[in-house]
């Protein structure tokens, strides 16, 4: 398994008392609450953290993009991964991803990506989203052509990247006279592709079409477990077996002496994280047209269940993320991954308000009790074959 | 009452369902986010001298939206082209909501075509601190609530239109209504270029107590169409039609009787 340590970047001195206020710490939470003091040295702070994984021995780091939210602070991720470029000397760095359809010229993340796998010379992953239903209200993106920009804006940046320019650009939402970007990517033919989603049946297939990797967003591991076995299905129908390296789980991982004491000291900044940064206004997240008639409804029916806050055991108890002893973070992760069958954990060591010199202490906590323990490590078939 | 079931026209290679009953001159009747509805009272009262024609929009109902269909001037331009399919003359254009910004697009192509022009609370304008209710950003519950000037007939409006059985049409509707509204909001900025084209009779009927167009947007349309008037319909909200359906009917009836252009 391949263990990527995933930056969020949370404004971790949001006002909680105002995102319960206002329900949403997307789009209508004012930024009128971001302290750019305070921002700068969170900034400073992930970024060292990031650095610091790559000295420990993770696979590689990972950044990713939000607008207008507490929630992360990264509208712009190629600006962090360039940040990162130089001084992570290991890893690879990811940018997972960029929200294709929110640019109207898609050209300009073929160049910044193209530019990123230069600076790292080959250690570089792209990742492509659709970006999240907020993000068509701040973006004033019409979420009804969400999907088609997408695709048209994929297959803008592959033609880019691999067919020699300059050339003209006809499609229905772009037009260009003249491509011709620089530079192209250091990698042949193109950088490694993640395709990062909550679990949309039409974008597991097409990822898997593409045999591109597939990245689960923050899930239960009994529904990651179900949207990897689509994945492999799908592989099959297109012609072959799918590897655990396209398979990503996105989780947070939280290594203490012991279970009590681990879950004692992430609880206020996991239910912070789950509550109160994540918490969005439904009919702000689905706006018309981003997702299926069959979507809004599973949306709506949730609703309920949405509005009840979460406990640290609830989320633990899901298997959305990992905290314990070492022993306990070892036996889970490798149930989870015998069970869902991924070769890639995306792994967030700092979440909601969780501090500096805690986030550093549980990355070297993960780097000593777990990282050796997975290298290598694939899923074990027999266990997965009894799961499904 | 009258009861017309959908009828189907193919108008250039899109299938179009549409209601029709009454006699008299044609009204070509659009509306807005309700075009999937059965024929209501107000449609009935109207039909009595008038041949109602009320189309269901296209991309609506679960049919898959067209490919020509990027924005209301396509929509217009469709609408157009549906009224030569069906060979009528001397029609009478009313737009409702949504149904009212296709309606002035359609006026401003249709210089010469078209009788009179009525405007329901219309969509389509952008007027400085006039902005109403988001209708995206709450729910559909709220939404149909926001329409109303008075609680009790957006809770009946409720039980009548959010029924499990119409969910689904409700939701993809909604994927075309944000085809044409998303972005720039609920306006068109070139709208306002184009409106002196329309020079037919032109009555403006607005609830007093809209909060989604806010009845600034009548007086505004008014400024720009030369021959137009406004008939505000006290105590009503977004839909006047269904909420003072009776004052609604009266002031467009007067408006349809006397202010034809002989075709």
């Amino acid at each position: 398994m391949k263990i990527f340590n995933f930056h969020l970047m949370p404004y971790a001195h949001a006002n909680l008392e105002e995102i319960r206020k206002q329900g949403t710490s997307w789009v209508t939470y004012s930024n009128a609450f971001y302290d750019p003091k305070k921002g700068a040295d969170l900034y400073h702070e992930y970024l060292d953290q990031l650095e610091f994984a790559d000295k420990l021995g993770f696979d590689g780091v990972a950044v990713n993009e939000h607008h207008q939210t507490a929630y992360g602070i990264m509208p712009t991720p190629g600006v962090l991964a360039g940040a990162l470029a130089r001084s992570i000397k290991h890893g690879d760095v990811a940018v997972l991803g960029r929200a294709l359809p929110l640019v109207n010229n898609p050209l300009v993340i073929a160049e910044e990506f193209a530019t990123l796998d230069n600076l790292l010379k080959g250690r570089f992953i792209a990742g492509f989203v659709r970006g999240i239903g907020a993000e068509y209200h701040t973006m004033g993106i019409n979420p009804a052509e969400s999907h088609a920009r997408f695709h048209e804006a994929h297959d803008l940046i592959i033609k880019a990247w691999t067919q020699p320019g300059p050339f003209e650009y006809d499609g229905r939402y772009y037009k260009f006279k003249h491509v011709n970007p620089w530079p192209r990517p250091y990698s042949e033919p193109y950088p490694r592709i993640f395709t990062p989603s909550s679990g949309s049946i039409d974008t597991i297939r097409w990822s898997a079409q593409k045999r591109y990797t597939y990245c689960q967003t923050l899930a239960p591991i009994a529904a990651v477990a179900q949207t990897f076995s689509l994945f492999r299905e799908e592989a099959d129908k297109a012609g072959y077996q799918a590897s655990p390296d396209q398979l990503c789980w996105s989780n947070a991982i939280y290594v203490a002496e012991t279970d009590e004491l681990a879950l004692k000291q992430v609880r206020p900044h996991l239910e912070a994280y789950a509550n109160d940064f994540l918490s969005r206004n439904p009919v702000m997240m689905s706006p018309p047209g981003y997702s299926s008639v069959a979507s809004v409804k599973r949306v709506r029916a949730m609703k309920a269940f949405m509005s009840q806050r979460q406990s640290a055991e609830d989320i633990l108890e899901k298997g959305v993320v990992i905290v314990g002893s070492p022993n306990t973070v070892r036996e889970k992760l490798a149930a989870y991954q015998d069970l869902a069958g991924f070769g890639i954990s995306l792994t967030k060591t700092q979440f909601g308000t969780m501090p500096h010199a805690m986030v550093q202490e549980n990355q070297i906590a993960i780097a000593k009790e777990v990282l050796p323990y997975f290298k290598n490590r694939l899923p074990q078939p027999h266990v997965k074959a009894a799961a499904e | 009452m009258a009861n017309p079931e959908y009828q189907s026209l193919d108008v250039r290679g899109t299938a179009v369902r549409f209601m029709r009953a009454g006699k008299g001159a044609p009204l070509f009747l659009l509306r807005g986010d309700d075009a999937s509805e059965g024929w209501r009272g107000y449609m009935d009262t109207l039909a009595q001298s008038n041949d109602v024609i009320a189309p269901e929009h296209p991309g609506f109902g679960g049919a898959p939206k067209p490919e020509w269909l990027d924005s209301v001037a396509d929509m217009a331009n469709f609408y157009l082209d549906m009224i030569d399919t069906l060979g009528l003359q001397g029609v009478r254009l009313m737009g409702l909501g949504l149904g009212g910004w296709i309606a002035a697009e359609m006026a401003i192509r249709a210089k010469g075509r078209i009788a009179n022009l009525t405007l329901v609370d219309a969509a389509g304008m952008k007027v400085a601190d006039s902005d109403g209710i988001d209708l995206f950003l709450v729910t559909e519950e709220q939404g149909v609530l926001d329409k109303f000037a008075d609680p009790a007939a957006g809770k009946a409006e409720q039980a009548f239109k959010l029924t499990p059985e119409s969910e689904d049409t409700r939701i993809a509707n909604q994927m075309v209504i944000a085809q044409l509204a998303w972005s720039p909001r609920w306006h068109d900025p070139n709208l306002r270029k184009w409106l002196h084209r329309v020079d037919v009779p032109t009555l403006i009927v607005w609830g007093e107590q809209d909060q989604i167009a806010p009845v600034a947007h009548a007086h505004e349309w008014q400024k720009l169409i030369k021959s137009a008037r406004v008939e505000i319909i006290e105590g009503s909200g977004h839909m006047p039609y269904i909420e003072k359906s009776d004052a609604f009917v009266n002031a467009v009836s007067k408006f349809l009787n006397t202010e034809r252009v002989p075709a």
